[in-house]
């Protein structure tokens, strides 16, 4: 029997269900007597809803019909603001929002009801983008939202007076813009609910079973205790599956109440892409002020994103992507302005990075622009603005921790050849025939706060418990979700190392809020970090109480299971739960916007390799060194994994993946129009970890799985700039606005000759 | 009668055991195999980009989701299910859990079918080929380093092992 | 989620002269159905064909690769996988097996036909740039016979074939020509399971110092399309000074491309003249 060690690479518990097809995922689950419901929704972004009308021709008789006047208590979906109905009533305010769900056993005679239902609807004015909607403000046009045109504003202040601006050798103005994101996890939204008076269970493709819970208990007005949310097996989430699922559950639970079975609501993709939650939609305009040999004198951001028709969770969203806006440097005198902008679209959601990976572009093309401007290596102008140990940053906040950012910069610079390369491709580019592949590398330097910001973990209060069961196995009760990133097996090995034990004797169990505490949603980079502290702590807790009984503390994991039997079998069930216990020098200003935002924060320098065939302007990533210092790796296989499959995600994000948008609605919302990389797109990838102590998780682990979002974009588009030799601000860089720079050039050098 | 109501008979092998489905003459074979409890072939598009549903028809890969279930009369097909009996496709359900090929698990089946499709077309394939020969199978958890590493694993364990068992 | 099919009329043809007879009947329209990669597609929207469909994936006259009499024949029902790896395509159509490795991905290639490719008359067509270039006919059955149609006369218009009512491609004839200079590029989304953007399928010879040459194109007019205009310049101009160049604007302004959810026109008329530019220079590498 092997004892559970953290620091290795332990075999995934679930892996075995996956590669046999066992693994139950929501549509997978056929309950007795089940109906499939379906969700009328509106064509248009913006309109008065005056009348449903059902095809009499059509056989209603049998199928269940739920609209808003059907909904037992309140009318809304709480998350940060009560903006968001269940279902909208008279005003509508975007395409695809949910105006009335039915039901019936027959998937394919609901789908016949669906079309025999049509909305009577009296258009009105929609706003249908980020830059409509500024025109839209600055012109004075009646708001959309009932906040106004802005759902939150940030503003962070750092450094006093007028700042070094009129002296400066160099002051630069940038814009940067990104687009939608669709998660594309490969398993759709799905949700099955049971309901009556009394109580409501659902169970279904979630990150966050006690948001669920909570959006049920306000829209049936029931206690938690009579609302029980189970997660199935969930097949990939990336924030898609936070707040969304919500939503669904509702709708689901609705139908299930009124029909008195059990209802199961599981999207088709394109009803999935066009209907849910994506990344925000972002413009950022930057002025910076440098002195001639590069350092970063002033820096002033007006950071813009996209909210969508409600608020949900934007202004988090913003909050996030404010507070990584100045990116990893040193910067005395720092202006951002945030703004989430309400526009008649599906409400953006949260997606791996939460408005990061947008604030993080602006800031790395400012300096990749400062770098060309003033002569420098691109590397270089990173080099000396990195923060240290001891510096202050944008909200003032004293970093503590060692920041081990320009040894990282050091090994990543060597390990992808960086300098050499660089020198290679300008000499090579410079003399490339027509059919030539022109290739470039670039770098990102920058961070991820690890955890809620400020006193958001404080607010969560998350709490997590094992307990010992009489068969002698001890069970890990956390509400975080296993949705691939491979929370259940870091928790196991945590547990097990804290007992001493082996994989036998640890079990993980699947969130059921009737089972675990409230440990608070499966986001923010937070489960090993903070979670993985309180299952931590309870499993020493448990420990402890065995030492008591008489465990030596050397023992074996055979003596440690008969041990663990001896007192379940005696005492069991038993548990040990831990609730968080905030650092005690966190101290945040939510209305100011300054102190320390995070406790702790992940540092990373990604370097890509890119090659760009100058036919037809396609850009390929060869080649992507992505360099880390999380504290400590729990287990490094699914750590790389987590940075493999983000920079995946961050290479669709450069180059690939493009939401179009037709009268506010996503109109390429299916696999062949939507264009994620397949295996044939991606490189092979050098993933390496640094272990600097000063993260709040076991052995000082951070956060890692939305760091990678951050800096693979920016990365790739820095390489970008030294094959095309055009500094490109805009996402997805598709070959569309490539070719043309090539072209340029091309005709350029023909002109000359 | 309308003729799609007309059920028909279908006679093939499943899983390596002779079986036998009445169904709608339209019903695709992703809706068959999955009415018939096999529900490790997964669907993930509807429309043959994501080959989550992609399963074996006489050892060749093919999606699920555009074939129909009347074109398998007479034939073998595969599921993930039946892996475990197939030297190449067991080989890789190994390799794919050793090797950090899994992640959420709902490309899974359909990358191991894929990946045992290639193999026993071709049993040393480079990186470059087991690349393309995945290419029809979306992964949005893995960014295919590892499921590229595992069929490797598996391609080299198999090689090792050499002949049939 | 079961697949609107499931309500889809469909019958399986045993032999071709059943199958034909299937499609010529009038009282009951009927429309062929082999792979299924395109019409399953359309199917998934939800509208059921009230046409029967006809199974035709089992006939034995719609497959078999052979070369006969300086002709390589294909069965139309013959799938993209076997074409890629076929011995005698790879040496007398080297460009079918290039654009048929370049179909969808393996999974699609296992299905999908180069008669359903053709008859199905997307302009996106993948194997049409590559047939045009090959200088291929479609042999088309009916209940009345049979007839050749060249491929570039079989597109009339946006998805509009040459097809008559109750006909049925059975057989694709390629030329087998010696010597010549091929070559194909296919321009995706992405690098696999992609449709094009623009594709461009060439093979030329020299002449006692002219060009002969035949350009196919997908994506880049309502129909795939032969560039005739641009052929008849470079018969009379090719090897002038600047005659490449200039044989690039010649195809720039034959094209028509559009805007699209894929691609611009100003993209796919710039790539299309990159393309042939390729082609070109590689004749010029050979003259």
């Amino acid at each position: 029997m092997e004892p559970l060690r953290t620091g290795q690479s332990a075999p995934r518990p679930d892996a075995w269900d996956k590669v046999t097809g066992r693994a139950m995922y929501v549509d997978d689950l056929v309950p007795e007597g089940l109906l499939h419901g379906v969700t009328v929704r509106s064509p248009l972004p913006r309109a008065r809803l005056k009348a449903i009308h059902f095809d009499p021709a059509f056989d209603w008789s049998e199928v269940v019909v739920v609209g808003a006047g059907d909904i037992p208590a309140r009318n809304c979906i709480p998350v940060l603001d009560e903006d968001q109905p269940a279902l909208a009533h008279d005003l509508i305010s975007h395409a695809e929002e949910a105006v009335l769900l039915l039901a019936h056993a027959d998937p394919l005679v609901a789908e016949d009801a669906r079309r025999a239902v049509r909305l009577e609807l009296e258009p009105l004015p929609a706003v249908l983008n980020l830059r409509a909607a500024m025109e839209h403000a600055a012109r004075g046009d009646a708001p959309i939202h009932p906040r106004g045109a802005v759902v939150k504003d940030i503003r962070i202040t750092k450094g006093e007076g007028q700042g070094p601006w009129a002296s400066a050798a160099l002051v630069l103005e940038d814009e940067a813009e990104t687009g939608a994101q669709e998660q594309l996890y490969i398993e759709t939204q799905g949700m099955i609910a049971w309901a009556d008076e009394e109580q409501v269970t659902v169970t279904g493709s979630l990150q966050c079973p006690y948001y669920v819970q909570h959006g049920l208990c306000a829209v049936f007005d029931l206690p938690p205790e009579r609302v029980r949310v189970i997660q199935a097996v969930t097949g990939g989430g990336f924030g898609g599956k936070e707040e969304f699922p919500t939503l669904l559950a509702v709708h689901a639970a609705l139908l299930a109440r009124k029909a008195k079975r059990p209802v199961k609501m599981v999207f088709d993709r394109p009803e999935d892409m066009s209907a849910t939650t994506k990344r925000h939609p972002s413009l950022t305009r930057s002025r910076a002020a440098f002195t001639a040999t590069g350092e970063l004198l002033a820096l002033e951001v007006d950071f813009n994103l996209d909210a969508g028709a409600y608020t949900t969770l934007s202004p988090v969203v913003l909050s996030r992507g404010t507070l990584h806006a100045s990116g990893p440097y040193r910067c005395d005198h720092v202006r951002i302005h945030a703004r989430a902008w309400a526009t008649n679209t599906p409400p953006h959601g949260a997606f791996r990075g939460f408005g990061a990976p947008q604030s993080c572009f602006a800031i790395e093309r400012l300096m990749d622009l400062a770098a060309q401007r003033l002569g420098l290596d691109p590397a270089e102008v990173r080099r000396r603005n990195l923060l240290r140990q001891g510096d202050t940053t944008a909200t003032g906040q004293l970093m503590l921790e060692p920041i081990a950012l320009e040894e990282l910069l050091d090994q990543a610079l060597e390990a992808s050849r960086y300098h050499e390369l660089r020198r290679d491709f300008a000499a090579a580019n410079a003399t490339a025939g027509p059919e030539d592949l022109r290739r470039g590398i670039g770098l990102a330097t920058f961070m991820h706060g690890a955890g809620f910001t400020g006193s958001g973990e404080k607010r969560l209060a998350s709490r997590a418990a094992v307990e010992l069961g009489r068969d002698g196995v001890v069970r890990v009760l956390a509400a975080s979700t296993e949705i691939g990133q491979g929370a259940t097996t870091v928790f196991q090995q945590i547990v097990g190392e804290a007992l001493g034990a082996g994989a036998e004797q640890v079990l993980v169990e699947m969130p059921d809020t009737a089972r675990v505490p409230d440990s608070g949603p499966t986001v923010a980079s937070r489960t090993t970090m903070v979670v993985g502290n309180l299952v931590d702590r309870a499993a020493r807790a448990l420990r402890a109480a065995l030492t008591a009984d008489g465990l030596p503390l050397e023992a074996t994991p055979a003596t440690v299971a008969q041990a663990l039997r001896a007192r379940g079998a005696a005492r069991g069930p038993e548990r040990w739960e831990e609730g968080y216990e905030h650092p005690g020098w966190v101290v945040w200003d939510e209305d100011r916007y300054q102190g320390d935002a995070y406790p702790t924060f992940a540092w990373a320098v990604y370097v890509a390799r890119v090659a760009v065939d100058p036919l037809t302007g396609e850009a390929m990533v060869e080649d992507f060194t992505a360099l880390q210092d999380i504290g400590h790796v729990v287990n490094p296989g699914l750590a790389a994994g987590q940075v493999e499959g983000g920079v995946a995600q961050g290479i669709g994000l450069a180059l690939l993946e493009e939401v179009q948008w037709r009268q506010g609605r996503m109109s390429n919302n299916r696999l062949s129009t939507y264009i994620v990389p397949t295996s044939l797109d991606l490189p092979p990838m050098r993933v390496l970890f640094r272990e600097t102590p000063g993260g709040y998780g076991p052995k000082g682990a951070k956060g890692l799985g939305e760091l990678p979002l951050d800096g693979t974009a920016p990365a790739v588009l820095s390489a970008l700039d030294q094959a095309i030799g055009v500094r490109l601000t805009r996402l997805p860089a598709l070959p569309e606005a490539i070719l043309p720079c090539l072209t340029q050039a091309v005709e350029a050098t023909h002109a000359g000759a | 009668m309308r003729e799609h109501d007309l059920a028909i008979t279908l006679r093939y092998t499943l899983n390596g055991k002779a079986h036998t489905s009445v169904c709608p003459p339209g019903l695709r074979l992703l809706d068959l195999l999955r009415r018939e409890g096999l529900t490790g072939v997964k669907e993930g598009c509807g429309e043959g980009e994501c080959g989550a549903c992609a399963v074996l028809v006489d050892n060749a890969l093919v999606n699920s989701c555009l074939m129909l279930a009347l074109q398998v009369d007479g034939r073998s097909v595969t599921t993930i299910e039946g892996a475990a009996a197939d030297r190449e496709l067991a080989e890789l359900q190994v390799a794919f859990a050793r090797e950090g090929g899994v992640q959420c698990g709902m490309c899974t089946p359909g990358m191991v079918l894929a990946s045992g499709a290639l193999l026993k077309r071709s049993p040393d394939p480079l990186d470059e080929e087991i690349r393309e020969a995945l290419a029809g199978n979306l992964c949005r958890c893995t960014g295919y380093v590892r499921i590229v590493k595992a069929v490797r694993s598996a391609s080299q364990r198999l090689r090792a092992a050499g002949g049939q068992p | 989620m079961t697949g609107p099919s499931a309500r889809q009329a469909v019958v399986s043809a045993t032999s071709l002269s059943h199958a034909l007879d299937l499609l010529a009947d009038a009282q009951r329209p009927a429309r062929p159905f082999c792979g299924g990669t395109d019409l399953l597609v359309q199917a998934a929207s939800g509208v059921v064909d009230p046409r029967r469909w006809v199974d035709i994936s089992r006939i034995p006259e719609l497959h078999g690769i052979g070369c006969d009499k300086g002709m390589l024949r294909i069965g139309a029902a013959e799938s993209f996988a076997r074409l890629r790896e076929n011995a005698l395509v790879k040496q007398h159509a080297p460009l079918l097996a290039d654009c048929a490795s370049q179909v969808g991905a393996r999974a699609i290639q296992e299905r999908a036909t180069l008669g359903g490719n053709v008859g199905n008359a997307s302009p996106a067509a993948d194997s049409a740039p590559a047939l045009i270039a090959h200088g291929a006919q479609l042999e088309v059955a009916s209940t009345d016979g049979t007839r050749l149609v060249p491929v570039e006369e079989f597109f009339l218009d946006y998805r509009r074939t040459a097809l008559r009512a109750g006909e049925l491609i059975t057989v694709v004839l390629l030329p087998v020509r010696e010597g010549g200079i091929f070559w194909h590029r296919k321009v995706g989304t992405r690098r696999a399971q992609a449709i094009t953007k623009v594709a461009l399928a060439a093979s030329g010879w020299w002449q006692r110092g002219a060009l002969a040459c035949r350009i196919g194109m997908a994506s880049v007019a309502p129909i795939p399309m032969r560039c005739r205009a641009t052929e008849a310049w470079l018969a009379v101009h090719a090897g002038e000074t600047g005659w490449m160049h200039a044989a690039a604007g010649v195809l720039r302004a034959e094209i028509t491309p559009i805007d699209d959810l894929r691609s611009t026109a100003d993209y796919r008329r710039e790539v299309a003249g990159n393309l042939l530019l390729a082609f070109l220079r590689r004749m010029e590498a050979a003259r």
